[in-house]
C-alpha cells in the first residue's frame, strides 16, 4: 500500500518537474526568437533604405561616367575602378604574407612562446581601428614620399587590414586539419614543407579561400584607411603613384554634400557596394558548405 | 623474456596457417628501448624482434606502450617536441634511431597505417601516386601500372577502378583504410606498421582488412597493434603482450594464447583485467 503511494508521489513530482522544464523551455525559445527578430529587423531596415534610396541612381551612366562636378550628372566609374584596383592590390600583398605567417604559426611555431605572442599581437592588429592603420601608412609611406597621396599607399593601408584576417584563418584552418593527416603524409617519407603545401593546404583550402573573400568584403567598404593615403581623384586615373578615387571615400564626400545629384550617386554607390559584399559572403558560405558535405 | 630464435626453433604452424620456421629471421629489433613523453617513461627497456615476412601482434591494455613502440619504428614520434627515444631499433642490423640514418630512407622502407583512415584530400589515383612521385620519376603509363598494382594489393582495385579520378573522401571508411594500406604498400616498403587499423571499422570491413593482412604477410614484415584479442589470435604469427611500458611476454601466437607463461598474460587474455 505504502509502496504504491510512494510511486504515486514520485510520479507527481516528476510530472511537476516536467511541466516546469517545459515552461522554462518555452520562455527561452521566445526570448531567443525575439532577439533574432530584433537584429534582423534592423538589417532589413538598412537594406530597405539602401535599396529604396539607391535604386533611383542605378543606370548605365553610373558605371561608365566619372564623378561629376556639383550639380552635374555623371557616374562612379573612376571610383569603382579605383576600389577594384586598390582592393586587388591589397589582397595581392596581404594574402601571401598572411598565408606564410599563418602557416608558420600553425606548423612550425609549435608550443613555443613566440608563437603565442605573435598570435596575440595579430589579434590586436585584427581589431585595430582602421583609421589608425591609415594614419600609420600616412606616416611611413605618404609622408616619406614627400606628402604625395597615392593608390599604392591606399592599397598598403588596406593590406594591413587583410593581413591579420588571413593570418588568423590560415592558422585556424591548418590547425583544424587532423594531426593524423600530418602523420600519415610524413610517414610516407615526404618532407614537411611538401606535406604542408601539397596535402595540408588542400585540406584547409576552403577555409583559407573563405578568409580571403571575407577580407575582400571587409576592405571594399573601408573608408578611414583611404582618407589619408589614396585620398581621392575626380578623374579617371590608372597611375598607382597618384591619388585614386574609391567608392567609400566618394560616398563619404557626396553624402555630406548639399547637392542632390551627389547624394543620389552616393546612395547608388552604397547599393552596389552592399550587393557586392552580400554576393561575396554568399560565395564564402557556399564554398564552406560544399566542403563540409564532401568531407562527411 | 622469450628469445625469438628460441620461439622459432620448432617448425610448428602458426595460427595464420603459415609455417613458422627457423627461416624467419628478425627484420626489426628493439634493443633496450626506452621512451619518454617529457618526463613520463612510457617504455621500459623493451627488447623485441619483429620476424621477417611474419605478422607480429602487439597487445595490451590502453596506455601500455604498444602504439608508442610502433611509432618509434618509423620515427614518426619525432615530429612532436618533448618526445624522446633511447636505445636502439635495428632494421637489418642498422640503428634507425641514429640521427644519421636518413628519415627519407627509413620511411620509404617502413610504412605505417593509422587507426583512423586518413585519405588525403585528392583523387583516389593521386592518393597513391603522390607518395610514389616523391621517390621515383615515372612516366604516365608506368605510374598507371604502379597505382593499379598498389590498389590491387590493397584489395581495392575492383571497387574503384572506374572512379580513380574521384575524391578519395567519398569512399567508405573501410575502403579509405584499404586505400591507406595501398598507399603505404605503393612505396614497396619492407615493413608495414599497422596501428589498430580496424578499430574504426565495422565487422565486414574488418574482415576484409584481416584477409588483406594475411595476403600482405607473404611479401612484407608486419607489426600490428590491436585491442582485439581475437584479431591478434586470427592474423598473427607472433604476439607480444605489453603492460605498463614493459614487454611482459613474447612468443608464438598460438602458444601465448593457449599456454601463456606469465600470470599477467593469462589474466589479460582471459579478460580478467585491461
Amino acid at each position: 500500500m505504502s509502496a504504491t503511494q510512494t510511486v504515486a508521489t514520485s510520479n507527481r513530482v516528476a510530472e511537476r518537474l516536467y511541466r516546469k522544464r517545459r515552461i522554462v523551455n518555452r520562455i527561452a525559445i521566445i526570448l531567443s526568437c525575439a532577439a533574432a527578430i530584433f537584429g534582423l529587423f534592423f538589417l532589413a531596415w538598412i537594406l530597405w533604405t539602401t535599396i529604396s534610396k539607391g535604386i533611383g541612381g542605378i543606370s548605365l551612366a553610373l558605371f561608365t561616367e566619372n564623378t561629376p562636378p556639383p550639380m552635374q550628372s555623371g557616374g562612379l566609374a573612376n571610383a569603382f575602378f579605383g576600389s577594384a584596383v586598390m582592393c586587388a592590390l591589397a589582397i595581392l600583398i596581404g594574402t601571401p604574407l598572411g598565408i606564410a605567417a599563418g602557416t608558420w604559426l600553425a606548423e612550425y611555431a609549435g608550443a613555443r612562446k613566440i608563437g603565442t605572442v605573435i598570435r596575440f599581437v595579430n589579434d590586436i592588429l585584427l581589431s585595430a581601428p582602421s583609421i589608425v592603420l591609415g594614419l600609420f601608412v600616412y606616416t611611413v609611406v605618404v609622408a616619406q614620399m614627400g606628402g604625395g597621396f597615392s593608390a599604392l599607399a591606399g592599397a598598403i593601408a588596406l593590406a594591413f587590414i587583410v593581413l591579420p584576417v588571413i593570418v588568423r584563418t590560415t592558422d585556424e584552418m591548418l590547425r583544424l586539419v587532423p594531426a593524423q593527416m600530418r602523420e600519415a603524409a610524413l610517414s610516407l617519407g615526404v618532407p614537411q614543407w611538401k606535406v604542408i603545401v601539397q596535402v595540408l593546404y588542400r585540406g584547409a583550402s576552403a577555409g583559407i579561400v573563405t578568409g580571403i573573400i571575407l577580407a575582400l568584403a571587409r576592405i571594399s567598404g573601408e573608408t578611414a584607411p583611404l582618407l589619408f593615403t589614396s585620398f581621392g581623384n575626380q578623374y579617371w586615373s590608372t597611375d598607382l603613384t597618384r591619388p585614386m578615387s574609391s567608392v567609400p571615400v566618394v560616398m563619404n564626400q557626396f553624402t555630406a554634400s548639399p547637392y542632390e545629384s551627389w547624394q543620389t550617386l552616393a546612395w547608388a554607390g552604397a547599393l552596389v557596394l552592399t550587393f557586392f559584399v552580400l554576393v561575396l559572403s554568399m560565395i564564402a558560405r557556399a564554398i564552406l558548405l560544399r566542403n563540409k558535405t564532401s568531407n562527411d | 623474456m622469450t628469445d625469438l630464435n628460441f620461439a622459432m626453433s620448432a617448425p610448428v604452424v602458426g595460427t595464420s596457417g603459415r609455417a613458422v620456421d627457423a627461416g624467419a629471421k628478425p627484420k626489426m629489433s628493439a634493443r633496450k628501448l626506452n621512451f619518454y613523453y617529457d618526463r613520463f617513461r612510457a617504455l621500459k627497456d623493451v627488447n623485441l624482434d619483429i620476424a621477417e615476412k611474419r605478422v607480429t601482434a602487439l597487445i595490451g591494455p590502453s596506455g601500455c606502450g604498444k602504439s608508442t613502440l610502433l611509432r618509434i619504428f618509423n620515427r614518426i614520434y619525432a615530429i612532436y617536441p618533448k618526445q624522446e627515444a633511447e636505445g636502439e631499433v635495428l632494421l637489418d642490423g642498422e640503428n634507425v634511431l641514429d640521427p644519421k640514418f636518413p628519415l627519407n630512407r627509413l620511411r620509404g622502407k617502413v610504412g605505417m597505417v593509422f587507426q583512423k583512415p586518413v585519405p588525403f584530400p585528392m583523387s583516389i589515383y593521386e592518393n597513391i601516386a603522390y607518395a610514389i612521385r616523391h621517390y621515383e620519376k615515372l612516366k604516365k603509363p608506368e605510374m598507371d601500372t604502379r597505382v593499379e598494382e598498389a590498389l590491387r594489393q590493397g584489395a581495392l582495385w575492383d571497387e574503384v577502378k572506374d572512379k580513380l579520378k574521384q575524391s578519395a573522401l567519398g569512399l567508405s571508411g573501410g575502403q579509405q583504410q584499404r586505400l591507406c594500406i595501398a598507399r603505404a604498400v605503393a612505396l614497396k616498403p619492407e615493413v608495414l606498421l599497422l596501428d589498430e587499423p580496424t578499430s574504426a571499422l565495422d565487422p565486414i570491413a574488418t574482415g576484409k582488412i584481416e584477409q588483406l593482412i594475411a595476403e600482405l604477410a607473404e611479401r612484407f614484415t608486419i607489426a600490428i597493434v590491436t585491442h582485439n584479442m581475437q584479431q591478434a589470435a586470427r592474423c598473427s604469427d607472433f604476439t607480444a603482450f605489453m603492460y605498463l611500458g614493459e614487454l611482459v611476454e613474447f612468443g608464438e601466437t598460438e602458444k601465448l594464447f593457449t599456454q601463456p607463461a606469465k600470470q599477467q598474460t593469462e589474466d589479460y587474455i582471459t579478460g580478467r583485467f585491461g
